[in-house]
C-alpha cells in the first residue's frame, strides 16, 4: 500500500459543495437552534435540494470550558423535522465545524450516503469565556483561570514574540484590524461593519499588553451550514460546483512547542524534537490537496487577535517565517493584493461563534470561488484555504477548489 | 510571610521552601519532563513507560514572552478588591526544554520585562481564604528586589 508522509493515502477524496448558508453574526440572544436552522435552510435552498432528501446530518457542537455542551446534530435534525437521516455530532473546539464537515465527507466517500448537511451554531455568553466552578485542579482549563490566565493572554504572548523576533509593531497589528474591518464592511453576515481607523483602534482599552480591545476578537451568536454531496450526485444534477479537496484535522505531535490554551506548560522537548502544531495543520491540508501555498487565491484564517493573523501567514507558508509583517505592509493580504486574507472580514468583523466559525470560513471560500462575494470579491479566485486553532489541541484547515 | 499561616493554592504542584521549585515528573525510560505531574502513562508516543520520578523543575529560566491582565479575570480567579492588574510571564526552562506560564510578582509590570531576561521562581499570595495566604508560584526577574 502506498502511504504518504503523513501516514495516509489520498485517493478520490473530493466532495462537492452544493450549497452554503449563514445566519448573520451578532448578539441576538436567541437559542442557537434558531441560527442553525436558519443557516441550514439557506444552505439547502442554495443547493436546490430538499431537507427530506438529506441522508446524513452532521452538527458541530460546543462544550464551553466544562459547561454542558449543545447536542448539535440531533437538535438540528429535530428542529428541521425528523426525517430519518443518520446523525453525527462533532466537538473539536474552534475546529468543530471542520470536524463535522470531515464526518460528512467520510460518509459520502465511503458510499454510505450521497447528500449530507453540516450545521454549526452558537449562542455565546457575555464577557470572558470561563470554566465551570468548584475546586478542580485536575482540569488545566480551571487551573489557568484560577491563576488569572484568560484567552487573550495566549494571543498576547505570541504578539510580543513577533515584536521581539521579527520587528512587528503595534501598528502592524492595528493595520490587520483596519484591513479586516474594511473587508467586512460590506459583508451582510458580519456583526461589525464599521471601518475602524488606526486612531480608534489605538484609543481602545488595553486588554493584554500589547493587545487592545479592538485587536482582540469578540464572541458572537451565529450559524453556518454547508450542503455536501458526492461528485456523482453533483454531476447527475448538472451542477458545476466548488469541491472540498482537503480537510486537515490533525492533532499536535509530541513534543508540541505551542503555548496553547488551556495548558500552563508546553510539552518538554528534552527527549524528543519539538514540533510546531499549527504549521502541521496546513502542511497536511496541502499534502492532501496535492497543491502548495503558491496555488492559493485567498485564505480565511483565525484572527483571534490581529497579531494571530500574522502568525497564520507563516503557518500557511504564504511567506517565509518572519516575513508576515512585510507581506502585510506590502498590501498583498488586502483585497486586490496577491493573496487576500480574511476577505470576509474575519473574526475581527464576525467575533467568534465557536462551532459555526470553521463552517463560516468555508461559506466565504465558496462564495468567493463562485464569484458571489459582491464588493469583497477576490477576482479570479480559484483555490481557497481556511485555518483555525482552538483549545485542547484542536485546529483545522480546509481547502476548497473551483 | 513569616508568622502568617501559609498554604499552597495548588497543593503538590510546588515546594513551599524559601527557594521553591515546581514539582514535575520525569519519565524514567525516555527522559521527558511533565508539568503538572504525571504518574500514569508517558505522553511520548514512542515510549511505553508508566514509570516516573518526581523531579524539582529548574527554578530559573529565560523569559520567552510576557503580557498582562488589564481586566479582572472571571472566577475561579479570586480577585482582591479593588482588582489589581498583574503581568504574566512565559518562561523557558533550559534543562527541561519546556515553557511554563505564571503570574509575575506584584510590583513588576510589562515595562520592566524583556524577552530573554533571566527569571526565577518565587512564591507569592494568590488569594486569601480561611485566614490563610494561599500561595502560588510566580516569576520574578533575577535580582529584582531580592
Amino acid at each position: 500500500m502506498e502511504v504518504a508522509a503523513g501516514g495516509a493515502r489520498f485517493v478520490n477524496s473530493e466532495v462537492a459543495v452544493l450549497g452554503v448558508g449563514m445566519h448573520p453574526w451578532g448578539k441576538w440572544g436567541r437559542n442557537f437552534v434558531d441560527y442553525g436552522v436558519h443557516a441550514a435552510r439557506a444552505a439547502l435552498a442554495d443547493a436546490g435540494v430538499s431537507w427530506q432528501d438529506v441522508q446524513f446530518i452532521s452538527g458541530a457542537a460546543t462544550m464551553r470550558c466544562g459547561y454542558p455542551g449543545y447536542v448539535a446534530g440531533a437538535t438540528f435534525a429535530q428542529a428541521l423535522g425528523w426525517q430519518g437521516a443518520e446523525v453525527n455530532t462533532s466537538y473539536a473546539a474552534c475546529a468543530s465545524g471542520a470536524q463535522a464537515l470531515a464526518a460528512a465527507r467520510a460518509k459520502i466517500l465511503s458510499g454510505a450516503c450521497e447528500l449530507a448537511l453540516v450545521v454549526g451554531a452558537d449562542t455565546t455568553p457575555k464577557g470572558f469565556l470561563a470554566p465551570a466552578g468548584g475546586y478542580r485542579p485536575d482540569d488545566p482549563d480551571w487551573v489557568r483561570f484560577h491563576l488569572g490566565i484568560t484567552n487573550p493572554t495566549y494571543f498576547a504572548l505570541y504578539a510580543r514574540r513577533r515584536m521581539e523576533l521579527y520587528g512587528a509593531t503595534v501598528d502592524d497589528f492595528t493595520q490587520v484590524k483596519v484591513k479586516n474591518s474594511a473587508h467586512g464592511a460590506s459583508n451582510p453576515n458580519a456583526r461589525y461593519r464599521k471601518r475602524f481607523t488606526r486612531e480608534e483602534v489605538l484609543a481602545s482599552a488595553m486588554v493584554a499588553d500589547p493587545l487592545r480591545l479592538l485587536h482582540v476578537c469578540a464572541t458572537s451568536d451565529g450559524g453556518a451550514a454547508v450542503v455536501l454531496a458526492s461528485l456523482e450526485f453533483a454531476k447527475r444534477h448538472g451542477r458545476q460546483v466548488p469541491r472540498v479537496v482537503a480537510i486537515s484535522t490533525v492533532t499536535p505531535r509530541f513534543a508540541s512547542q505551542e503555548v496553547e490554551m488551556p495548558d500552563i506548560a508546553t510539552d518538554s522537548a528534552a527527549a524528543v524534537a519539538g514540533h510546531s502544531f499549527r504549521a502541521s495543520i496546513a502542511t497536511r491540508a496541502y499534502e492532501e490537496a496535492g497543491i502548495g501555498p503558491e496555488d492559493v487565491s485567498l485564505a480565511e484564517v483565525y484572527d483571534l487577535a490581529a497579531s494571530t493573523e500574522l502568525d497564520w501567514y507563516e503557518y500557511l507558508r504564504l511567506c517565509p517565517v518572519g516575513g508576515a509583517e512585510q507581506l502585510l505592509r506590502s498590501g498583498a493580504t488586502a483585497i486586490g493584493g496577491r493573496i487576500p486574507v480574511n476577505a470576509s472580514g474575519g473574526l475581527a468583523c464576525f467575533g467568534e461563534a465557536v462551532p459555526a466559525q470553521a463552517l463560516a470560513q468555508v461559506c466565504e471560500l465558496v462564495w468567493q470561488l463562485r464569484g458571489q462575494a459582491g464588493e469583497r470579491q477576490v477576482s479570479g479566485a480559484r483555490v481557497g484555504i481556511s485555518a483555525n486553532q482552538g483549545l485542547f489541541g484542536h485546529g483545522s484547515a480546509v481547502i476548497v477548489k473551483r | 510571610m513569616a508568622g502568617e499561616a501559609v498554604s499552597a493554592a495548588l497543593p503538590g504542584w510546588y515546594t513551599l521552601e524559601p527557594e521553591p521549585h515546581l514539582l514535575g515528573s520525569r519519565c524514567t525510560a525516555c527522559g521527558s519532563y511533565f508539568f503538572p505531574r504525571l504518574t500514569s502513562f508517558c505522553r511520548n508516543p514512542a515510549c511505553d513507560s508508566s514509570s516516573f520520578a518526581e523531579v524539582r523543575l529548574s527554578r530559573t529560566g529565560t523569559l520567552w514572552s510576557y503580557t498582562d491582565a488589564c481586566y479582572q479575570p472571571p472566577p475561579p480567579y479570586v480577585s482582591a478588591e479593588p482588582y489589581r492588574p498583574f503581568a504574566i510571564a512565559a518562561v523557558e526552562l533550559a534543562a527541561e526544554r519546556m515553557i511554563v506560564l505564571g503570574q509575575v510578582v506584584a510590583g513588576v509590570g510589562v515595562a520592566q520585562l524583556k524577552i530573554g531576561m533571566p527569571m526565577e521562581l518565587v512564591l507569592e499570595t494568590l488569594h486569601r481564604a480561611g485566614g490563610e495566604d494561599k500561595v502560588v508560584w510566580k516569576w520574578r526577574p533575577v535580582g529584582h528586589g531580592s
